[in-house]
């Protein structure tokens, strides 16, 4: 039974991993077309780092992504813990609110933005109001409650004594917040900003509705660009992501893992002194 | 005291940029598209929409079938592999996530094509070309294909905390491996099947990128009609009253879920 299993979960990872695999050979090909294989060639790739427009399109998405998941990070972490020390009700409340976005379908999230920004510069006569600003307000908007979805967690679960022994050794408030909490929670504030900004980098669907002709993101692009006979320049910058992503994803596996045996080898080291 | 004024700009942020917005699509629902008065015109259209949301809904119903039936056993598998394997396959689950949907649906498109790969190696062997995209089959596919780790990532982050003790305490009391997944594994894991399902029933039901490239004009759904009025045949206020319709059927659905799962929806939370 268990042989089975693992069978199918390698066929599943095949079916996951085919379409991508693909894309990479495709930007290998001299030719256009996906499915026949012409020669081998490193040309797409010159043309990518000759393309001025797709590398400034990246760098805009890059912005948004740091300065979203940025003041996402902050203002999600200060809201997280003052939620923290709410009562019941008025916490479900804004939580329920936090969850708005997660629930809704991305699409709706993008039109009822589109139509507030619309109405916004319908009445302050503002015909271009679509752009960076808007860009950046979608974003940070969806990506506020990845982060407070990571960071109230690890305030559940740390222990309120350790607030409470810092503010009787005579801090404020304040020093007990960035000596003490933000260390115990610092895993949680990560996650959500890593969270936050690739969601940020990777969407479509909002940036579509909520963007203009001045400022464009990547995916935008590649979304006109699929409407065309598409570039192969495009699986080029696909495969560099594809090995970016991985690497990083890798590297964080492995400083995860350090970090776990670490931990595992100091409780070992207590569990000897005693 | 003080610390609850933290979450005072998070607060004025989300009214401004959540709630009202859904106001204002309110607002565009019940407004005539040339006058701006009041009117109920847009909503009493949907009754013409109707074929389009019964696809989206029945399409994307399947789509999270399958997705359940392919994700739960391999969400199982991976569940009980080393913590190491663990982590490593549940990294390789969520690599997918962060790229591009688009180019990754492009490539569906090269694959199930009449001149594409599946049909030219099928050619070789005298059948075909069949068709394989432009249909229903090639939509649910692309749905599947594109939030299957969806389903996994919070089936499997469910069943990873199923108390080992419990399992072993199944099969001290005379369980069978079967019984032991019958009794024990399955009935802990719903919570996780319940988000599962609207993590992959919600993006599918109003996608239209899948639709376009996979679909054809019989294929439409309500996030292609959606999208034509924004981007295409300009009519906001038809889009905001099909938004309002989209938005209430979700909230329908998810309710009706919840509240199979009796509100353990924090257990099914996908974090890194």
């Amino acid at each position: 039974m268990r042989k089975v299993n693992k069978i199918f979960t390698i066929l599943v990872f095949i079916f996951l991993y085919i379409p991508m695999i693909l894309l990479a050979i495709a930007s290998f090909n001299s030719g256009t077309d996906i499915a026949v294989f012409k020669e081998f060639t490193l040309r797409q790739y010159g043309n990518l780092f000759r393309d001025s427009t797709l590398l400034a399109l990246l760098r805009n998405s890059l912005i948004i992504a740091v300065l979203s998941s940025l003041i996402a990070t902050v203002m999600g972490t200060a809201a997280a813990v003052g939620i923290h020390s709410m009562g019941g009700r008025m916490r479900s409340v804004i939580m329920g609110v936090t969850n708005i976005p997660m629930t809704n379908p991305e699409i709706v999230t993008g039109v009822s933005m589109a139509l507030l920004f619309a109405f916004i510069g319908h009445l302050l006569k503002i015909n271009a109001i679509l752009g960076f600003g808007t860009l950046l307000i979608a974003h940070i908007t969806f990506n506020l409650p990845y982060v407070i979805l990571n960071v109230m967690p690890k305030l559940k679960q740390m222990d309120p004594d350790l607030k409470e022994a810092a503010l009787d050794l005579g801090c404020t408030p304040v020093q007990a917040f960035f000596k003490v909490v933000i260390h115990e929670v610092m895993p949680g504030i990560l996650s959500g900003a890593l969270m936050a900004f690739t969601m940020s980098l990777d969407d479509f669907i909002i940036s579509y509705f909520v963007t203009g002709s001045g400022f464009i993101t990547l995916p935008v692009e590649i979304y006109n660009y699929t409407k065309k006979p598409i570039q192969p320049k495009i699986y080029a910058l696909f495969t560099l992501m594809f090995a970016v992503i991985l690497t990083l994803m890798v590297l964080m596996n492995l400083l995860q893992l350090r970090d776990s045996k670490k931990k595992a080898t100091t409780q070992r080291k207590d569990f000897m002194k005693r | 005291m003080k610390s609850k004024l933290l979450s005072a700009p998070y607060i004025v942020w989300m009214i401004l940029f959540t709630l009202v917005p859904l106001g204002v699509v309110f607002y565009y629902a019940f407004a005539d598209v040339n006058t701006g008065q009041f009117t109920m015109a847009n909503l009493a259209n949907m009754g013409t929409y109707t074929p389009i949301f019964l696809r989206s809904i029945w399409l994307s119903l399947a789509a999270s079938a399958i997705c359940l039936v392919i994700g739960y056993p391999v969400a199982y598998y991976i569940s009980q592999t080393k913590p190491t394997t663990q982590r490593f396959l549940s990294m390789l689950i969520m690599l997918p996530m962060c790229m591009s949907f688009l180019l990754r649906t492009l490539a569906w498109v090269a694959l199930l094509e009449d001149t594409g790969i599946i049909n030219r190696l099928l050619s070789n062997f005298g059948i075909g070309p069949l068709p394989l995209i432009r249909n229903n089959g090639a939509v649910i596919l692309g749905m599947v294909y594109n939030y299957l780790p969806y389903m996994i990532l919070p089936l499997y982050s469910v069943m990873v905390k199923i108390d080992r003790r419990l399992i072993e305490a199944a099969q001290d009391l005379g369980c069978n491996s079967r019984q032991v997944f019958g009794k024990v594994i399955f009935p802990l894991s719903v919570p996780g099947i319940i988000s599962g399902i609207s993590m992959v029933f919600v993006p599918a039901v109003s996608t239209f990128y899948i639709s376009q490239k996979l679909g054809s004009t019989g294929t439409t759904l309500i996030g292609d009609v959606i999208e034509s009025q924004f981007k295409g045949a300009y009519n906001p206020n038809l889009g905001a009253a099909m938004s309002l319709v989209l938005m209430v059927l979700i909230f329908i659905c998810v309710g009706i879920m919840n509240h199979f799962g009796e509100d353990n929806s924090e257990e099914g939370m996908v974090t890194i």
